[in-house]
Formats: C-alpha cells, structure tokens, sequence
C-alpha cells in the first residue's frame, strides 16, 4: 500500500444558515483546507466529494457545488451520495493508482432546508418501513431502548455522553451546541422521544467540510505532521432494521479489524454518534473503554451537518495528529438508520 | 402464483425552503430594480452574469458587483417548434443564449417582437420587463426584443465557450 497523509483539514461552524447557499458556505472551507496544504486546487490530481441531492432538494446538486471550487482546466471529479468520510476513501483508493499525488475531499449539507429526519426516512424500505414514516429519531429511540433492556447501559450513562461532549465542545468554535450541564441536569429534562432527550440527539446543521490527501514525499512536503492513513475500511449491514442485533455494531467491529485498530492503544478517538447511545454501541465494538479520549471536537452532538460529520471525524482526529497532541487516532463515520453501515480509520503520526 | 402488487401508495412529501445566497439574493433584488447586477473574478477578470458568487473557473470569490446590459447580443438561439403540457407561449418561439453589454458569460431568455426565423447570431437585443412592480426572479425579464442596432460579429466557437 502508498502511504497517504491528511495534510491539511477545513470545516466550517455549524449552524442553522438561513442566508448563505451551498456554495457560499463551502467555498471559505475549501481555500483555508488549500491554503493550509500550500496547494491550489489545479495542483491536485483529483477531487471527490460527498453530499446528498435530497438534502439540498435538487437533483445533481453536487455539480453546483463546483463553483466554490474552481475546476478550470477540467479536472479528474468524483462524487459519492454518501458523507464525505466515503469520498476521502475513494481519494485514498485512487491514491493507490500511484500516478497522483494529492485529492482535494470535500462534504457539503444544509439539513434545515426540509426535515432532515423526515428526509432520513426516505432511505428506508420503501414497502414497509417508509409507509409507517418511521423518522429517524423514532428509530434511534427504538435502538436506544434495545440497548438500555439489553445490556448494563443506563440513561445516566447516556447522558454522561452528552454533558462530556458539550463540555468539550466549549472548546470547538466549530461547534453549534455547547453547555456545562451535568448529566444529572440533563436527566431531568422531559423526554423527546422516549428513552431520548434533546441532548441524546444532534442539533440540525448546515455546514461543509474539507481535507486533503496526499501520498509519501508529497505529503511530508506539504505538513509538517502528516496524519498517514495506516488503515481505512468500511462495512454495511442488512437494509432490514429487524434482521439486525441494534445493540451491537459487527460491521464497525470488523471493519476496525480491518483497518488495525486493534493493533496498539488508541490515543484519540473521533466517533460519529449523532445519538448519545450510539457512542455506547461504538465505544464497545471498538473497544474504546481505557485511556482513549473520546470525541475532544464535541463530535455529532454538538454539530451534525449530515453528508459531513463523518468526513469531520478523519479531519478532527488527523487534526490531533498534525498539532502533535496524539500519535494514534481513530476516526469513524457512519450512514444509514441505526449504525447500518461503518467506516473506520486509523492515522498515525510519522514517529506514530 | 399470487396476483401481482401493480401498485402501493407510500404517501412522501418533503418540503424546502431554500436559500438563494448572499449572491444570488443581491442579483435578484437589482432584478427588481430593472438591473443586471454581475460579479467579477479578482483572479481571471470574468465577469459573471448571472453570478453565483464565485468563479467556477478560479474557485474565487466574485465580491466586485457590477452593473451589466441592459443590452445585450444573442450568441445561441433555437427554435421551440414542439408543444408541450404547461407551454405558455405559442410555438414556433425562440431561446437563446445573451451576452449582455459588459459580461463574459450568457444568459438565457426567450426572443420576442420578431418572427422565429428572423433571429440570428449577432442580433442585438434589449429587456421587456414585466409591467409593475418586479419580483426578485428571472421571470421579471418578459424576454429580449430586438433593439434595431446593426448586429455584429460573434464567434461562434468562443460563444460556445462561456
């Protein structure tokens, strides 16, 4: 395998943006992920990116979003209707062709458009889940229930999820939730959709994301701590919710083999969980439960701009690499109801 | 062998309310105003109409605002010979492709105040607007009537171009 870095990482701060579009919003990020490479987007060998026409209730709406680029002349394009955390492993893919050097991975969404969790579920079956219009805090409530009546997991625990990573996001700019609250306080709010609260669910997010990749010489050229990519894997589970075991991720614990986390401790962790019982479910399959700092950013709590939280998680954990406060990260993404399906990778620092 | 399921309903409707950008807003209230409000890129010195806000060449924000047209020269047209359900013009009519005075790029509207077969590459054309007060939309340009200047020579490969 090439050795490829994240050199460099952008994303915007999530909030609600009533004023500025797609392209606004992600043009800033994608010239501060450029200027921090020392690249222009000509130089790269290739761009790909993920977003999802349903959020932006257009079809190709990927293809306007190459005007906050600038792709003149023509360049090598890619897209995924995924997050962007499955672009970046398309870049890295093609990073492996070894006839390009670097890729410009970009995310973009804006979910306050319509209802993010009414557009959520329309990627169900559509002959017997999407008729009942099972959204998508209805169907983590269901997994948060089967994990409370399945395992030792309380909601206290599930509040400590979220008053930690508020507290942590006090400390993210980039953040859109933040508080000091215990997790006591927390418990005593009313119920949205029981057993969750407001704070086990994400905020509703716009926002744009953006890394960049580069390969061996190139990337130590371009950074001074590369974040190298020493093992990236991705993994789906049955489209039925009722043929999966909800308390448990397989496809997040086999795709961490994959990608060698098991292999030495963990420095850092940046988990997508955009509900507090997800991280629960993550922790475990991946064995976090030691010395592992979990989502320092504040994670998907506190700022889920969808079709972009998960390529945030790589960027924030590489992020911890390039500013030397971690040797081994582990960033992980997730798309599809209820952790249906899982990426997982591994970056580490040179001297990693 | 069971009678075939030929259809269920899966009643789904998701609504969006859009935002047109900071740009893109400050384009559609010159509409209003009966002006062509461009962009030009700081980096390749195109000037945008209409403007998205930044230079899909460069990958630059277009903050310079510029007045452009309201004149114009037509570089593409077709004929709409075929109709079609929700047709609000009578065919035979013509969409062209208009380089306003002042811009690099074109815009697209329809031909009117001239017989399909007389419009042609180099026409010069002006704005129709609509009577009232204009809303902030494309639909606020009527269309393009020919203004009776001379034409003048367009390459058509460059127009092509944009």
């Amino acid at each position: 395998m090439r050795d490829v870095a994240v050199v460099a990482f952008a994303c915007s701060t999530a909030a609600r943006e009533t004023e500025r579009s797609e392209v606004e919003i992600l043009a800033p990020v994608v010239r501060e992920a450029m200027a921090q490479a020392g690249l222009s987007v000509q130089e790269t060998g290739f761009v790909c990116s993920g977003s999802s026409d349903y959020l932006a209730g257009q079809p190709f709406s990927f293809v306007m979003a190459l005007d906050a680029i600038g792709i003149w002349p023509p360049k090598m394009e890619s897209h995924v209707e995924m997050d962007g955390a499955w672009a970046l492993y398309e870049a890295w893919v093609r990073l492996q062709h070894g006839d390009i050097d670097s890729a410009l991975v970009y995310a973009f969404g804006k979910s306050s458009l319509s209802s993010i969790h009414e557009v959520l579920t329309l990627q169900l079956d559509p002959y017997y889940l999407a008729p009942l219009g099972a959204d998508a805090i209805s169907l983590a409530a269901l997994q948060a229930r089967a994990l409370l009546e399945g395992s030792q997991y309380t909601e206290a625990d599930m509040a400590e999820v979220a008053a930690r990573s508020r507290r942590d996001a006090r400390s993210n700019p980039m953040a859109q939730v933040t508080g000091d609250a215990s997790a006591e306080e927390l418990l005593a709010q009313p119920y949205t959709v029981s057993p969750l609260r407001e704070h086990d669910c994400p905020p509703v997010s716009d926002g744009a994301a953006a890394v960049v990749l580069a390969a061996g010489e190139t990337a130590k050229r371009l950074c001074e701590r590369p974040a190298w990519i020493r093992g990236i894997d991705h993994r789906v589970e049955p489209q039925a919710l009722g043929v999966r075991d909800l308390t448990e991720s397989s496809s997040t614990l086999l795709a961490a083999q994959r990608a060698g986390v098991f292999e030495r401790p963990v420095d850092v962790a940046e988990l997508h969980a955009p509900f507090t019982h997800q991280e629960l479910i993550l922790r475990d399959a991946l064995g976090l439960n030691g010395g592992t700092r979990i989502n320092p950013s504040g994670g998907a709590l506190v700022a889920d701009p969808v079709m972009v939280t998960g390529l945030i998680r790589i960027g924030e954990a590489a992020g911890r690499i390039m500013g030397g406060t971690a040797k081994r990260a582990v960033a992980h993404a997730t798309a599809g109801p209820c952790l249906q399906q899982n990426l997982v990778c591994v970056l580490e620092a040179s001297d990693g | 062998m069971s009678d075939p399921v030929l259809g269920i309903v899966t009643p789904i409707r998701i609504e969006y309310t859009f935002t047109a950008g900071k740009s893109r807003t400050r384009f559609l209230r010159a509409l209003q105003e009966r002006r062509f409000l461009g962009q030009r890129c700081p980096s390749c010195s195109h000037v945008y109409m209409p403007p998205v806000g930044s230079c899909p060449l460069c990958g630059v924000a277009t903050e310079e605002e510029l007045d452009v047209g309201p004149k114009g020269t037509v570089t593409m047209f077709c004929v709409v010979n075929l109709p079609f359900y929700g047709q609000e013009i009578q065919p035979p009519y013509v969409c062209a492709s208009i380089q306003l005075d002042g811009s690099d790029t074109k815009l697209f509207h329809l031909i009117q105040e001239m017989p399909a077969h007389e419009v042609r590459m180099g026409l010069r054309v002006e704005p129709v607007w609509v009577e009232g007060e204009p809303e902030p939309s494309m639909e606020s340009v009527k269309y393009f009537r020919p203004t009776g200047e001379p034409d003048v020579s367009v390459d058509a490969r460059s127009a092509a171009r944009a």
